[in-house]
């Protein structure tokens, strides 16, 4: 194919795409989608309007649209009007889209948010204070069809690049960008490119890190599974750009969805001429490979993921000599994250100064989070750097379900930290939250209320690196453990004001002799906790109590006046702790009793209450 | 030894091996195969015993030490043998806070097996795992391919289970 070839097929592809009688109907089809039902609303839709031989509809699946809490969601988009949201749609539901809407053209709004009072998802917040880059085609291009990519100015950038620009000033001008790694250390992208493409080898590698080992975040996922060619494309510039002619995948095992999808992007991808040898006509040969991982997170830090490529135990190593000189098998190599690279074709298609009006002026762009944990609007958010965390958690996410107070969000994973309300008003970039103690990370950002407790969080987070620490210096393997041992203890009860010293102690040895970033940024979510926490922890050791109630071993059960002495508790208690009389109060000897909460689940009149 | 193959397997003419050995041909010469041909075995025979590393490092000439190391480095390979069906409870941080623990103690007490554990019956093999990507619908699990989210109600476990008890 050469680049006229590709404009003919892209203006035919585009005709396809945008309806110009009938409709289009988009089905969120993420790993999240398919969770919620997507299949079967994708099959009831097809089949129906297969049934009723109705003609002009294309029923496309399309990667996350972003709204988790309304999946399986329906998007009809028809010509001259402005889409439609259909919400948690199921074959019923399905079937009476088809019935109305496409057969007769007569909306349902009982079906969409609201009743109807919201016609589409552009019209709600969540939506209106985003500013979608990375996620431009996410939701709405079919991402197994390489059509549907090319239509919406697929493979322009590498077309543009390969034609009409050197190797040197496709480097400089992602340098100029101001593009900064979207994988967690925010390293200048356009700096990294330039180093590999200084050495000279007989092979050099560029490497997609989509490992997403943050537990809790699912922005690369999400990337891949709804457009994937811009992950490629990115690819095969960068590997122009560093004269790299092979390129590795490296995706967690735990994504079959997005392999899937992958899989069938490249071979597309190849059948068309974008891969392989002498990519429109160019003269420039570049080509993919997928390596699964097998659930180790450590193999998300750079040496230990080029390990696990070569086939060892992923164990990260000592840098210098970083991958740039020395990577894949001993050749200079360049490793970006998957979110980093989705940026890069529209950087190449609208310039650098384009990509710089979003953001700030060190954080460049936009940022994708996975917002989770105790907020209304989970999902997939996309924000121009620079705007508040206040604005992404009530704006945005409309704040704690429940009503319940906001105590803080956790970005940066386990190696992060806690933002308490006190520094809500940070506008976001790499920098800002390094300030106010936790960082950018991959993106995930937890939100957590009173009904949390921060020790409980600390622990959780620690469970975590030393189930994951690889094992090969001493002060990751064996102090995060200590720490973790502490840690039992006080969540226990058995905590002594010594202790968190120690915890100090260790965290600090931990930080500065660690072999990687994973030992060194371990001891994070204890610190900032303990920083911005320290009365939770005091209460656990001084007072034997978790103020949130979380922490089993502190709690006391008590019956409350409302018990009408019916003795059903006395006759599930297993440890014979609750005595009283048969139609008076009972009592709960808290000498015996090991909170195991048999009785409140035995109780019909709700009079048995943890404190 | 437990990790002795348990199947009185012939490798000459067990379909099993012949599949292997076909995968390990079809990539054999490219650099860096361990790892594949390790998931493509766990995928054939559901897990890595001791016979089929032997096996695999004769035909790929990587020294069954180190093969035996990448095997155990990885959490997803397994050298027992698993339970009919697989729960996994995601203990991501989205499903931690919104309480999977609870789910954890809750299988622990249905099962009467730990974490990690497979039943006596080899019906169930119980595993925590990280995120699975549908923190939206937090907490989740997952039960071999399929999804349940939005457990805020420990009391619906029995039930399921039920499901897959056939
Ligand atoms: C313990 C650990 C885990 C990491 N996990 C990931 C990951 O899952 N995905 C990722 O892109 N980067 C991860 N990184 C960062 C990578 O080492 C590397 O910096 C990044 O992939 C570079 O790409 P970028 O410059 O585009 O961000 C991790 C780092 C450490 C220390
Ligand atoms: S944390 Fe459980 S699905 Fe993400």
């Amino acid at each position: 194919m050469n680049i006229n070839e590709l404009n003919e097929l892209k203006g035919k592809a585009l005709k396809d795409l945008t309806v110009s009688e009938g409709y289009r109907v988009v089905v969120g089809a993420a790993s999240c989608g398919i969770a919620a039902g997507a299949k079967t609303v994708l099959a009831t839709l097809q089949k129906e309007a297969d049934a009723k031989g109705l003609k002009n509809i294309n029923i496309v699946p399309a990667g996350c649209i972003g709204m988790c809490v309304y999946e399986p969601i329906v998007e009809v988009f028809a010509p001259g009007q402005d889409k439609v949201t259909y919400i948690n749609v199921d074959a019923e539901k399905a079937a009476k889209i088809v019935a109305e809407h496409l057969a007769k053209g007569n909306q349902v709004p009982e079906y969409m948010i609201k009743d109807g009072a919201v016609r589409n998802l552009n019209e709600i917040q969540f939506y209106q204070k985003q500013k979608r880059v990375v996620l431009k085609n996410c939701g709405y291009i079919n991402p197994e069809d390489i059509n549907d990519y090319i239509a919406l100015d697929g493979y322009q950038a590498l077309a543009k690049v390969l034609t009409t620009m050197t190797s040197e000033e496709t480097v400089e001008l992602m340098k100029a960008s101001g593009l900064r790694g979207r994988g967690g250390a925010g390293f200048p992208t356009g700096m990294k490119w330039s180093f590999a493409a200084k050495n000279v080898a007989d092979q050099k590698y560029i490497i997609c890190n989509a490992d997403e080992g943050d537990p809790g975040a699912f922005m690369d996922r999400s990337v891949l599974e709804g457009d994937p060619h811009a992950v490629l494309e990115a690819m095969a510039i960068g590997g122009y750009a560093i004269g790299a002619t092979k390129g590795f995948l490296y995706v967690r095992a735990e994504y079959p969805v997005a392999v899937h999808r992958l899989k069938i992007a490249i071979k597309q991808a190849k059948e068309l001429g974008l891969m392989g040898k002498n990519i429109l006509g160019s003269g420039f040969d570049f080509d993919v490979d997928i390596r699964l991982g097998a659930g180790a997170f450590v193999c998300g830090e750079e040496t230990a993921l080029i390990a696990s490529i070569e086939g060892k135990r992923g164990m990260s190593r000592n840098k210098p000599p970083f991958p740039a000189n020395k990577g894949l098998w001993g050749k200079p190599t360049v490793i970006n994250n998957v979110e980093t690279l989705a940026n890069i074709p529209q950087i190449y298609l609208h310039g650098a100064e384009w990509f710089k009006s979003f953001g700030t002026e060190k954080s460049a762009g936009t940022k994708v989070f996975a917002l989770g944990g105790k907020i209304n609007n989970t999902g997939l958010v996309e924000i121009p750097m620079g705007i508040t965390l206040r604005e992404v958690i009530y704006d945005i996410g409309e704040g704690c379900p429940n009503g319940k107070a906001f105590k803080a969000v956790q970005t940066g994973g386990p190696s992060g930290g806690c933002i308490t309300t006190a520094d809500l008003d940070t506008p976001i970039d790499f920098d800002n939250l390094v300030a106010v103690g936790s960082m950018m990370g991959s993106g995930g950002m937890i939100v957590v209320d009173e009904d949390n407790c921060m020790v409980d969080i600390a622990r959780f987070f620690l469970d975590f690196t030393v189930d994951e620490s690889c094992g090969k210096c001493t002060p990751c393997r064996e102090g995060t453990r200590r720490m973790l041992e502490i840690l039992d203890k006080i969540t226990l009860g058995k905590g002594t004001p010594k202790d968190l010293e120690t915890l100090d102690e260790l965290a600090a040895n931990i930080r500065l002799t660690s072999l990687c970033a994973l030992g060194q940024t371990a001891p994070n979510p204890v610190l900032s906790t303990m920083k911005h926490f320290k009365d939770e922890y005091e209460a656990h050791v001084f007072d034997k109590k978790c103020p949130a109630g979380v922490c089993q071993a502190l709690l006391s059960i008590v019956i409350t006046d409302d018990c009408k002495g019916c003795t059903k508790c006395v006759k599930v208690c297993p440890v014979d702790a609750i005595t009283g009389k048969v139609k008076e109060k009972h009592v709960i000897d808290d000498s015996k009793c090991i909170k195991c909460g048999a009785c409140i689940d035995a109780c019909s009149f709700k009079a048995i209450i943890k404190k | 030894m437990q990790n002795e193959c348990k199947c009185n397997c012939n490798t000459a003419d067990d379909p099993r091996y012949v599949e292997l050995k076909a995968y390990i041909d079809s990539v054999k010469g490219n650099e860096g195969i361990a790892m594949s041909v390790l998931q493509e075995a766990q995928t054939i025979f559901g897990y890595l015993p001791l016979e089929v590393q032997k096996f695999i490092s004769q035909n790929i000439d990587v020294p069954l030490a180190e093969l035996y190391g990448v095997s155990t480095f990885y959490s997803q390979f397994t050298l027992t043998p698993r339970g009919k069906h697989h729960i996994g409870i995601c203990l991501g941080t989205a499903c931690y806070v919104r309480g999977a623990q609870k789910l954890v103690d809750k299988f622990v007490a249905e099962l009467k097996i730990a974490v990690g554990e497979t039943t006596e019956d080899g019906l169930f093999t119980l595993d925590a795992t990280r995120c699975l990507g549908c923190c939206g619908l937090a907490p989740v699990i997952m039960i071999d391919e399929d999804v349940y989210g939005k457990l805020d109600d420990v009391d619906a476990i029995p039930g399921i289970l039920d499901k897959y008890r056939g």
